[in-house]
């Protein structure tokens, strides 16, 4: 195993090795000369503007997006403005920043997407320099002007344009310059000679970083760590400065003895990282330096751009791609020379047990004796997730898997998905697929994001196998992969709507968790609007396909969507959006076919619009409840005319609705009204309202027999039969209730003695 | 204050802490001191979730009612308006906002729509120019409170009426979304039965929704083994008789709103301190919470009015005893142990003296008035002896229930057997005669309707005509109203199927048990709830075996089982009781409720039941939800 350690480079105490991803599979004639490059963290793709061969007024750039192991993906030739810069969002999206401002955004197959400008006056001035930052609200994108002004965009898809103030004395772009995120600030750290400046979004603050020697010096390069925790200064006397960001405390200084201005300088670190260090590139030399004032120098023998990482540094040149990184210590543990570690020996053990070795259980015995099996097994899985080479891996797991059987109780969690990670990891990282990632940077991004990652490369099938394999939900990934692999499927113009409709049922089928309706969406947005409908009958649910179907004028549609979803807010809002966009006759035909929304707008006009309730019971021929309106609309009425013109109309309504009893009951209200009404007016009573009941015993009360015996003819009140025998009976008693009900039902044709004998009874009775 | 939700077979404090979490996180977003604008319908609602203190603790300093005009002056930073998504109440809202002093320190705006938001309610603010002024518009999903250890509700009190008058299935929705919630919390229900339009839609959409959340739903042991949805329209009888339990009592005649009675105070006066007895008696109505919280009350709720006597003269001798002991107490430890119980003691002594109150109260007006019960003896909570010598004279002998108490109950029971359902009833007529209130004689004449499948036109219509004669003509949107639900109807067949149903399904018990019930009948001294009849069958021999019945109530049976994820199936013990959850759309009776609680409590009945309704109600409550009443201008 000792060509294991061939490859690396003691700094300090730390070893640092630089192992090969992959031998770039793109043929570019000049390598990466004279291009502008820009490589995406995480493994991501790598974007080449290259320019044209021969200068001339008619050649174009060329733009190319590759693979991270140097696999086409798109080539076009750029026919918009000069670029200044390139790079790349979060979601893989590339950004073209040109020289008046102008940020194109394009996808990983070169399919522009939209644009957006950093500003007016940046037209004028032109971008001097730009540069792409992620922060946690995404990707930001900063320029400096010709008029040596900065300009700040945190999150590019919610574009918030910030002009920074004023540098002192600055003229045209400064030395170089970095953006930090502090405090969930975004500020731009500048060296102007040597002077270093930080701007936020008030103020330009001067600042010294703590130590660094020589003052005089100008600061000729700078690099933010991954994590913008800490700070790399280069001065044009060859020191190399490292600290924090936040320049409160200095971590060494080195001198490199090289005083021409580098290429471009990183840092490298890892998390745990024992010496962290800067990789500072020339153009034939590599050179580390770590805080031990150790440097290793690599020489290059191609241009070649850094790419920082959370956990190293990537190297792509024209026909390597390989990643340095600080050596992790399990590994350290494992393969340094001669280690005595647990897992090292361990790892000798299983040697010996495979060439079936008695000196295995010497071995074994060893670490058991220092009750260190639990810890050389944890080592071993651990470091086979630093390794890069499928054999390793295994060697390392197979040794963890042999110690793991001399242990009880040991929890197999950890083994267990260290072999699920590398099984991932490894299928990511084949040729065809070309994403580098780390363990680590696995663990950090989530499965989440690389299954979007490979979503974006429409790499469907694999993004299924994996979510598949790592048996995550299916809302979270299947149906996402599905949803996405749909959305593409939509786009293929070529295509008939039907088939596309079928082949998209077909696979996504019963998935659960499809949002459908996000199909249909994009279909639509394609100007597919039969595909829309077509793919959003497939929506379970119908609160989703409503917006959609209004928003594509298929009102009707959605009215019976909103309604099948039982939700009646969802219905309420179609209705009214109907009602806005219909003539009113087509709108009232339209409710008629759909009676669980006209009951609805029903409702709504008995609060809102009394007036439109009366017309939908028009045009319903619903004489019944056009009856009832007018009965109660009656009652809002003072005047009495009114009030009896619209109780006539509600006769009028009961009749044609066949309800006899209705109409004759209005009819004889009317009646009691009028008789009601005379009265109050001939001997000032205020009978008007009552019950004719009350009338009644109000008109026998108040002695005006002839009157009630009138009404009681008019109304022919039905007669109770043996009146006095109830009477006497309940005089006798003394009930006042039962006083009362003979006296209800008293008529004037009862014997007037009888009635007085009654009413003297009935107060003795209430005053007891 | 919540405790009495866990004791119940399942566990529904779970739902209410869900539920205040949800509050307490909302509050929180809106961050410094508030005031909050109550929709007053709310507040009852409210009150069963959280109290004043939650609220206080999340720095929420005024509270005021929702009016129009402008809002009163409160030095906070936010205002709040907990609203239920109405047009009207948006408009109210908007007047409040723009009436605002814009001069005066600026405050916050914010909407929390309960149970949910409304595109509907945010384009009517739109429209009023007020949209843009809040800063939080969100929802706050309350579909079914704990109400009790083993009781749900929606406490939406118009729910029989959007859904059997007006065809507004509103209320369905959110029973469906509350479902969801539920299933959320307490796994999948593999079995979903139901009787009834309202029930078969909301089985439809719950079946929707979960194809709607597939994938996203959580791995839970199911708890409910069963849903049973039942229609309050398949049992338009229950509710008009007249309650004979306890609680259904105290309901019937003053009223349970949100957990809470309101009694007349005088009886309630002696117990303030003895020393303190004025002549001032409270005027103020006494406002009692009743729930399984309290011991005694968990014990007699569901009894009998008749057996209430018996068990509390029992519970006064026990706790009679139970001070006695104090004489037997020697040693310094029994006396330290008899102390320490002493508290206890006193609550459940103060909880039997409320009790025997309110059954005294109830008693005056179910028994004829006499003059030998009328004394007051609330002086039994220093002689605990009299009381109980009272309370055995008053009910060891024959009771005497009051002249129209009784009668009216004989003509229900009448109804209910049968008897002359056909022909115009006399004591009917006469209690319009009389102008009885208007509800009762409603109940009354649905009653008739309903036992004889509908009403001969001229009866029906002669009834009509009375009522309106009597108590006035704005009524006729009342009976209309009452026409279209079915409690009143003209016969249109010959045949009358309700002695079919009485007889199959047992409606009518001769027998009835009241002390010590064997059947669930003993809840209205005979009549056994149709709906709770239906629950009982179903669990056991099944509904196959009542088919013809099913086919002559309303709307559709069904049954429908929902796939559980592997290895949730639950294997149930041996002797281990099935849960059901019985969920009544339109409301439910207490006495309803008494009749479930004792198929729960049945030795070998095998199933326990966890109750859900759409709105606790009685025959005057519900006859009232459908009653018009024209406003005059």
């Amino acid at each position: 195993m000792a060509f294991i350690t061939a490859n690396w480079n003691p700094l300090g105490e730390a070893f640092y090795r630089k192992i090969e991803l992959y031998e770039m599979g793109w043929s570019l004639r000049d390598g990466l000369k004279e291009c502008l490059v820009a490589a995406a963290p995480y493994g991501g793709p790598i974007a080449l503007l290259r320019q044209p061969q021969r200068p001339s007024s008619s050649a174009r750039p060329q733009l190319e997006i590759y693979s991270s192991s140097g696999a086409n993906m798109a080539s076009f030739p750029w026919k918009s403005g000069p670029v200044r810069q390139l790079g790349w969002t979060v979601c893989d999206d590339l950004l073209c920043i040109q020289e008046d401002g102008t940020v194109l955004i394009y996808d990983l197959f070169g399919a522009f997407k939209r644009h957006f400008s950093m500003g007016n006056e940046v037209v004028q001035n032109q971008v001097l320099e730009a540069k792409v930052f992620h922060s946690p609200y995404g990707t930001g994108v900063a320029i400096v002007t010709g008029a040596s002004r900065f300009t700040l965009a945190t999150n590019i898809d919610d574009l918030k344009l910030r002009r920074l103030p004023e540098v002192p004395g600055l003229q045209g772009a400064p030395s170089c310059w970095a953006v930090l995120t502090q405090d969930r600030q975004t500020k731009v750290l500048l060296a102007n000679r040597a002077d270093l400046y930080i701007l936020d979004n008030t103020s330009c603050t001067p600042v010294t970083p703590p130590g660094l020697s020589l003052q005089s010096c100008s600061i000729v390069n700078m690099a933010v760590s991954f994590s913008y925790k800490y700070l790399a200064l280069f001065t044009d006397s060859g020191h190399l400065w490292m600290g924090s960001a936040n320049l409160k405390d200095k971590l060494s200084e080195v001198d490199t003895k090289v005083r021409t201005p580098p290429k471009q300088m990183v840092w490298c670190r890892r998390p745990k990282s024992q010496q962290p260090s800067v990789v500072i590139m020339w153009d034939r030399l590599l050179l580390v330096a770590g805080e031990c004032t150790d440097t290793i120098q690599y020489t290059l023998d191609e241009e070649s751009v850094c790419v920082a990482e959370l956990d190293g540094v990537r190297i792509v040149g024209g026909s390597r791609h390989e990643l340095l990184q600080e050596v992790p210590s399990a590994c350290q543990d494992i393969f340094k020379i001669a280690s005595m570690a647990p897992g090292a020996l361990l790892l000798e053990a299983h040697k010996e047990y495979e060439k079936s070795s008695q000196k295995a259980d010497e071995y074994l015995r060893e670490i058991k004796e220092q009750s260190v099996l639990g810890e050389a097994v944890r080592q071993c899985v651990e470091a086979a997730g630093y390794e890069h080479e499928p054999e390793t891996q295994k060697t390392l797991l197979r040794a963890a898997s042999f110690g793991k059987c001399f242990l009880s109780n040991y929890p197999p969690e950890p083994f267990v998905s260290m072999c699920r990670d590398l099984k991932v990891l490894n299928s990511v990282r084949e040729y065809t697929v070309g994403i580098p990632l780390t363990h680590t940077q696995y663990k950090q991004m989530t499965v989440q994001v690389l299954i979007d990652r490979l979503v974006y490369r429409k790499l469907y099938p694999l993004a299924i196998e994996i979510c598949r394999y790592l048996k995550t939900p299916e809302y979270q990934g299947v149906s996402r992969v599905l949803k996405h692999w749909a959305c593409c499927k939509v786009q293929q113009k070529e295509e008939p709507d039907e088939s596309i409709a079928h082949a998209v049922s077909v696979k996504l089928g019963e998935a659960a968790g499809i949002s459908y309706s996000e199909i249909a969406a994009r279909a639509y947005e394609c100007g597919r609007t039969e595909l829309a409908i077509k793919l959003l009958e497939f929506e379970p649910r119908s609160g989703e396909q409503v917006p959609l179907l209004l928003k594509m004028k298929r009102s009707q549609l959605a009215l019976s969507k909103a309604i099948e979803s039982g939700d009646t807010d969802l219905v309420y809002t179609v209705v009214t959006y109907l009602k806005n966009e219909m003539n009113r006759g087509d709108f009232f035909m339209t409710l008629r076919n759909q009676p669980v929304a006209l009951s609805l707008y029903r409702q709504f006009c008995k609060h809102q619009e009394q007036d439109t309730l009366k017309d939908l019971f028009n045009q319903d021929d619903d004489h019944q409840e056009l009856g009832n309106f007018y009965v109660k609309a009656s009652y809002k009425e003072k005047k009495l005319e009114a009030r009896l013109s619209l109780l006539q109309s509600a006769v009028d309504e009961y009749n044609k609705a066949k309800n006899e009893f209705a109409a004759k009951a209005t009819e004889e209200e009317m009646k009691l009204l009028r008789f009601q009404r005379r009265l109050d007016e001939e001997m000032g009573e205020a009978l008007l309202g009552l019950s004719l009941q009350e009338t009644l015993h109000a008109l026998l009360t108040s002695n005006f027999h002839k009157q009630a015996e009138q009404l009681y003819r008019d109304f022919r009140v039905p007669d109770k039969s043996d009146l006095e025998g109830a009477a006497e009976a309940a005089i006798e008693r003394r009930s006042e209730g039962e006083i009362s009900t003979v006296l209800s039902r008293c008529s004037p044709t009862t014997d007037r003695a009888l009635l007085e004998r009654l009413n003297r009874a009935r107060s003795t009775a209430a005053k007891k | 204050m919540s405790a009495h939700l866990s004791y119940g077979r399942v566990n529904l404090n779970i739902l209410r802490e869900a539920a205040r979490k949800e509050l307490r996180e909302f509050l929180d977003k809106c961050a410094g001191s508030k005031a909050i604008v109550w929709d007053e319908y709310l507040t009852g609602p409210f009150g069963l979730i959280a109290q004043y203190s939650l609220l206080k603790e999340h720095e929420v300093e005024k509270m005021f009612t929702l009016k129009g005009g402008r809002l009163p002056a409160a030095d906070v930073k936010n205002i709040i308006f907990f609203v239920r998504p109405r047009l009207e109440l948006m408009d109210i809202i908007a007047e409040n906002v723009i009436s605002e002093d814009k001069m005066h320190s600026p405050r916050d705006f914010h909407i929390l729509f309960v149970p949910r938001r409304s595109m509907l309610c945010e384009q009517r603010l739109k429209e009023q120019g007020v949209l843009g002024s809040f800063i939080n518009i969100d929802e706050y999903i309350l579909d079914l409170i704990p109400y009790d250890g083993d009781l749900l509700s929606m406490e939406s009190e118009g729910a029989f009426r959007e859904c059997y008058l007006e065809s507004d299935q509103t209320s369905l929705y959110h029973t469906a979304k509350g479902l969801m919630t539920l299933q959320a919390l307490y796994g999948t229900i593999p079995q979903i039965f139901g009787k009834g339009e309202c029930a078969r839609h909301v089985a439809n959409m719950m079946l929707r929704m979960k194809r709607e959340f597939a994938g996203s739903q959580t791995q839970i042991l199911p708890v409910f083994d069963s849903l049973l949805l039942l229609d309050r329209n398949i049992d338009l009888l229950t509710p008009l008789a007249t309650q004979l339990t306890y609680e259904g009592l105290i309901d019937e005649v003053y009223g349970i709103t949100n957990g809470y009675a309101k009694l007349p105070p005088e009886k309630f006066a002696a117990q303030k301190k003895q020393g303190e007895v004025g002549k001032d008696l409270p005027t103020e109505p006494k406002k009692m919470q009743l729930n399984s919280a309290e011991e005694l009350y968990a014990e007699i709720r569901d009894k009998n009015f008749n057996a209430i006597g018996a068990a509390l003269s029992k519970k006064a001798k026990i706790i009679s005893a139970a001070f006695e002991e104090r004489h037997n107490a020697k040693t310094v430890g029994e006396i330290k142990q008899f102390v320490s119980q002493l508290p206890h003691m006193q609550a459940a002594r103060s909880s039997l003296a409320n009790h025997t109150s309110i059954a005294e109260l109830i008693k005056d007006i179910t028994s004829e008035k006499n003059s030998l019960y009328s004394f007051s003896f609330h002086v039994q909570l220093t002689t605990l002896h009299s009381s109980f010598i009272y309370l055995f004279y008053l009910y060891l002998t024959r009771q005497v229930t009051s002249e129209a108490f009784f009668d009216n109950l004989t003509v229900e029971q009448e109804f209910m057997t049968g008897v002359d359902t056909d022909k115009v009833n006399t004591y009917i007529e006469d209690c319009i005669a009389q102008k009885d209130p208007l509800i009762k004689i409603l109940r009354l004449v649905c009653m008739q309707s309903v036992c004889n499948n509908g009403l001969k036109q001229k009866i029906l219509d002669y009834y009509k005509r009375e009522i309106l004669q009597t108590y006035g003509y704005e009524h006729m949107l009342t009976l209309n109203n009452l026409e279209k639900t079915g409690l009143l109807k003209p016969q249109t067949s010959t045949r009358n199927n309700y002695p079919t149903i009485r007889k199959t399904l047992k409606l009518w018990m001769e027998d009835a048990n009241e002390q010590n019930p064997n059947d669930i009948s003993y809840v209205y001294s005979g009549y056994a709830p149709l709906s709770i009849r239906l629950t009982q069958v179903l669990a056991r021999p099944g509904w196959r075996s009542i088919e013809e019945v099913l086919k002559m109530l309303p709307g559709p049976h069904f049954e429908e089982r929902q796939q559980l994820p592997a290895g949730l199936h639950k294997k149930r013990q041996q002797g281990e009781n099935r849960t059901t959850l019985v969920f009544f759309l339109g409301g439910v009776t207490y006495a309803e409720v008494a009749a479930l609680r004792f198929l729960s409590q049945m030795e070998d009945g095998g199933t326990e039941y966890i109750i859900a309704t759409t709105k606790l109600i009685n025959g005057t409550s519900w006859i009232k939800s459908l009653m018009d009443r024209p406003e005059a201008p």
